[in-house]
């Protein structure tokens, strides 16, 4: 079976169903015009039951775009255009996230879209035990019964045991824990009302080697469980290509490639997203050289005109210079309809010649002049 | 209980320190004050009260340092801080038992209320940062800036002169004998209202401007974040998550400055000629009377140190960590 | 001791509420450089010249003899005295002008020695760590519970006719123990930084380490420990002289306040004679405030942030908050 197979076998293109779509969405830091613009114009889509992988070097934004796409980006984090449409999977209720107002919002949170955050250390409220900030979450999405209370602490131990840690840690307080039980415990409050978006922003950073492959262990199966939709940022590439079905590259505040996670690995499209593999060892098959990537991540305060990746590109051409590519189909165009890059290699009318031999793999192995 | 240990033996060198020093200040600092004081009371003193001077000023010849130290402690413990000069033959324990209760009402409600109200705005202002709220930011530090006693003085000019609406000076009215009935207590309050309306207000900026930046600080912290993404309800963000933490060292502050808010409210009795120790000090100092003086320092201090040990419970009550074994 | 106050801890009294960021040597720099930036620490700059400058020159410019009895009392003021006149017709624009030098003298005196107990303390506490620094932190926290005010009273009370200069260093001696706690938090967090570590694994001698590594990285807490220092000793001098502690001839604000309280001014409604040198503490006070605002606001960037901005989000009615990020459609942001 082919790669191509694969993927077209995996999930017909017609039958996904889009949970979270991200439209031409931009945000700053800052408020006048020194403000600097930390994405801009990114479009993204995360379909049902999907794990959808975000990934690229630190300051790229890819953080910031899950707070935005929630509204937690903090001051001086502001919107500045676009939309965010949530669309329920199980009865179709949805709507847009940066039209909300704060009832609506906050409905919204958690019960939809939950968030495990990058620190576990201190995602957790010091002051209250691990079963209090459990049940508070629980209780403030459900009706104000007499035995609300009782229940949410039953679903408390539930989600405890889930997680796999001992039932009496329900009275525990965070510092109490290893960083280990802590991010679990944060994982365990994420899916405490099956939410159908969970958010994963670098949730085994923190943590040693071991612990990092527990957790991600872990998070899959309870994915295949409980049947609910991932958004996984890191900047471990070698991890997205095992876990992700799909990988959205993100360079300088924008997505530069977005494709199946086969095919961003085997055939890479951009000229970063090629780099990024070059970085760390292949997880199978012959080895290769190490390269790298030449240069330093971009500052957002002062980047290049045209295409932000030029300076650090290998293939760039004059028009690079000028242009700032939007995100579009390949160079394949029709053959390849899942997927996305932002690159000028991949514009005809534009690029000096036939795409790099790096860039232009085809799983047949024939390339197109 | 570690913690509440350590702090319990931290407070009793506290005091043993205070105790000290108390008993060395008169004996190292220069000059005979024994003697400007018979002086100054010509005749007045007996040689009993002469006698003990000496002794309290260590410039008895007769008994060494270590003798008059553990004599100081075993008088300490008697209740015996010596005689008033002022209020002579009264011993000075009497003086301040009477003066005491006042001090203990008028700055314990009027500190804690300014501290819950700064504290409750402080709260108010830092979650909504970047609002109108914000204005009250230069008001508050231009108010915390003013000396209390001075906030006194406008006070009094303001609401006891120009506008006769509150008594001056005293803590009750002038013909009331000091008893439980309603009369009394009446006008006690009445009397009280101006010099705690001075102290909770000179107290409170300093409250507010502390909590706002904590209130900030910890705003940015993740669990905050955390609590938004459940959707909890913005009261409970705001108390429950962001400042029940802002407010912990809030309270390490509170105890730590009480030695310094202590110190401007007896001003603002000296002021309002309120019956409490600060004005009984003033009067001490104004009439040279050191053995009182060294009394109602003590005093102070204990009260002091006693309002800070019960900071440390709440502290300790209030954040989990400080109750882990080990 | 146990040390469970964090170093941001609230203090009212000096609102050095520095978090213990690490500012670099190079940044060190760069903050004395940048505080002039801060608007705030601006105002307050300029304030604190104005009365630095008038502390030099006020005895010369001051119109008449603060001390000259007239028979024009209780004159409420006028263009021949600006400020009026006290009950025995002195001229109180003159004893204000005259009493700044007093205070500004005091408060400089008491800030300079009480920082330098703070840091030598502070340091090297923080430094050798073990049953020195036990001992050491032991003392300043002794000395941060006992209150200050009264302390310093019986002290002045006891000692004959104490002047500017005792007064000075009372103070200083009852008022380093806070510098010294936030000075130790923070050399306790430098001494295990790559720098730090460097230079001793290098065998760097260690007054080097200490002058070259450690120092230059607590001047933003120095400072802002120093500006708190004056507040205090200015205060505490203005309160001695109020309530007749300290030697009544030396002209400074307090002096005046006790002559307007003693002589029943508030009765009089001569407000002339008690205001303006409240006014003159208060604004003393808040150019001090101010400045500490401004180093806060350059050490802890979360303050910072929101008080550059202030401004343009009112403008554009933006409501930047926690947990709910603002959405601005609008057109000039970009």
């Amino acid at each position: 079976m082919t790669l191509l197979d694969a993927a077209a076998a995996a999930t017909p293109p017609r039958e996904r169903k889009p949970v979270l779509e991200i439209r031409d969405l931009s945000v700053d830091y800052g408020y006048d015009q020194n403000a600097v613009h930390a994405l801009q114009g990114v479009d993204l889509t995360l379909h049902a039951g999907e794990v959808l992988g975000l990934a690229g070097e630190s300051g790229c934004g890819k953080s910031t775009l899950a707070y935005a796409a929630t509204r937690l980006l903090p001051p001086p984090g502001v919107i500045t255009g676009g939309s965010v449409t949530f669309t329920s999977a199980r009865d179709g209720h949805g709507g847009d996230l940066l039209r909300m107002n704060d009832a609506e919002l906050r409905a919204q949170r958690w019960r939809d879209t939950a968030i495990v955050f990058q620190g576990a250390m201190n995602s957790l409220n010091p002051v209250y035990t691990v079963g209090r900030q459990l049940v508070d979450g629980i209780l403030a999405h459900k009706p104000r019964t007499r035995d609300a209370r009782e229940q949410a602490r039953a679903r408390a131990l539930e989600l405890l045991e889930m997680v796999g840690i001992p039932k009496d840690r329900l009275g525990s307080y965070p510092h109490q824990l290893s960083g280990g039980m802590r991010q679990r415990v944060m994982i365990a409050m994420a899916l405490a009302l099956e939410p159908e978006i969970v958010i994963m922003d670098e949730p085994t950073t923190a943590l040693d080697v071991v612990m990092q492959r527990q957790i991600v262990e872990q998070i899959m199966q309870l994915k295949d469980e409980l049947g609910f939709s991932v958004i996984f940022i890191t900047h471990d590439v070698s991890l997205l290509l095992e876990l992700a079905d799909r990988i959205a590259i993100m360079y300088a505040g924008r997505i530069v490639e977005d494709a199946s996670s086969e095919e961003v690995y085997k055939m890479p499209r951009h000229p970063y997203t090629a780099g990024l593999l070059h970085s760390f060892p292949p997880l199978r098959g012959p080895k290769r050289d190490l390269a790298g990537i030449p240069g330093s991540p971009p500052d957002l305060v002062n980047l290049p005109t045209g295409c932000k990746f030029h300076p650090r590109c290998p293939y760039a051409f004059d028009e690079c210079k000028l242009t700032d590519p939007a995100l579009g189909p390949t160079r394949f165009g029709a053959a390849e309809p899942e997927r996305q890059v932002a690159c000028l290699l991949n514009d005809e009318r534009v690029a000096p010649g036939p795409i790099p031999l790096e860039l232009g793999v085809r799983p047949e192995g024939d390339r197109i002049a | 209980m570690k913690f509440l240990i350590r702090r319990v033996i931290f407070y009793v060198i506290t005091a043993w320190a205070a105790v000290t020093l108390n008993f060395f200040i008169p004996r190292l600092l220069p000059g005979d004050p024994v003697q400007s004081l018979i002086n100054k009371y010509q005749g007045r003193l007996s040689t009993d009260a002469i006698q003990s001077l000496y002794v309290l000023f260590g410039l008895d010849e007769k008994s060494s340092l270590w003798d008059d130290y553990v004599k100081y402690w075993t008088g300490l413990f008697k209740g015996d801080f010596g005689i008033s000069f002022t209020y002579f033959p009264t011993p000075v324990s009497e003086v301040i038992s009477q003066s005491l209760p006042w001090t203990l009402l008028l700055v314990g409600i009027s500190t804690v209320l300014g501290f819950i109200l700064g504290t409750l705005a402080g709260v108010g202002l830092g979650w909504r940062r970047g609002t109108w709220a914000d204005g009250l930011l230069p008001v508050a530090n231009f108010f915390s800036a003013i000396p209390y006693f001075w906030l006194g003085l406008i006070a009094i000019s303001l609401f006891a002169v120009i506008i006769p609406i509150f008594p001056a000076s005293g803590g009750y009215e002038g013909g009331l004998i000091p008893d439980f009935s309603a009369d009394f207590i009446g006008s006690a309050i009445y009397h009280g209202i101006l010099p705690a309306l001075t102290i909770v207000i000179s107290s409170i900026a300093g409250w507010i401007l502390s909590m706002r930046n904590m209130m900030v600080t910890v705003s940015s912290e993740d669990y905050v974040t955390v609590a938004q993404a459940k959707g909890l309800s913005e009261r409970k963000v705001m108390f429950g998550y962001a400042a029940r933490n802002a407010v912990l060292p809030s309270i390490s502050g509170f105890a730590l400055s009480l030695g310094f808010i202590v110190g401007g409210t007896l001003v603002t009795e000296m002021v309002f000629s309120y019956p409490g120790i600060g004005f009984t000090l003033f009067q001490a100092i104004s009439s040279k009377d050191y053995p009182l003086m060294q009394g109602i320092f003590l005093i102070i201090t204990l009260s002091v140190l006693v309002a800070n040990m019960v900071a440390d419970f709440a502290y300790a009550v209030l954040d989990p960590r400080t109750r882990q074994e080990g | 001791m146990s040390v469970q106050l964090d170093p941001v801890a609230a203090d009212p009294t000096s609102t050095a509420t520095l978090t213990a960021v690490a500012v670099r040597s190079k940044r060190g720099r760069r903050v004395q450089f940048g505080i002039l930036r801060n608007r705030k620490a601006m105002v307050g700059i300029v304030v604190l010249a104005i009365f630095i400058l008038l502390a030099i020159i006020g005895p010369w410019i001051a119109p008449y003899n603060p001390d000259t009895v007239t028979p024009e009392g209780l004159q409420p003021p006028s263009p021949a005295h600006w400020l009026g006149t006290t009950a025995t017709g002195q001229d109180i624009l003159s004893q204000l002008l005259v009493g700044t030098r007093g205070v500004m003298l005091v408060g400089l005196t008491a800030g300079i020695v009480a920082t330098l107990i703070s840091v030598i303390v502070g340091v090297v506490s923080g430094f050798i760590g073990g049953i020195g620094d036990e001992i050491l932190s032991l003392v300043s926290n002794v000395f941060l519970v006992i209150p200050a005010l009264p302390l310093i009273i019986i002290i002045t009370g006891l000692l004959p006719g104490a002047g500017g200069l005792t007064v000075a260093f009372v103070i200083a001696i009852t008022g380093w123990a806070w510098g010294a706690r936030v000075m130790r938090a923070q050399t306790l967090s430098l001494r295990k930084r790559d720098f730090v570590e460097a230079a001793r694994a290098n065998g760097e001698p260690l007054w080097r380490i200490v002058f070259f590594e450690i120092m230059p990285n607590l001047t933003a807490i120095i400072a802002s420990g120093f500006i708190g220092t004056v507040i205090f000793a200015i205060l505490s001098e203005v309160t001695l002289a109020f309530i007749g502690v300290t030697s009544i001839s030396d002209w400074n604000w307090g002096t005046v306040l006790f002559w307007a309280q003693s002589s029943q001014a508030l009765v009089q409604g001569a407000w002339w004679w008690f205001v303006p040198a409240g006014l003159c503490i208060a604004a003393v006070g808040t150019s001090l405030t101010l400045i500490n605002f401004g180093i806060d606001e350059f050490v802890n960037p979360r303050l910072r942030s929101t008080a550059a901005n202030a401004g343009v989000l009112r403008r554009k009615k933006i409501r930047a908050r926690i947990g709910f990020t603002p959405v601005y459609r609008g057109k000039d942001i970009r």
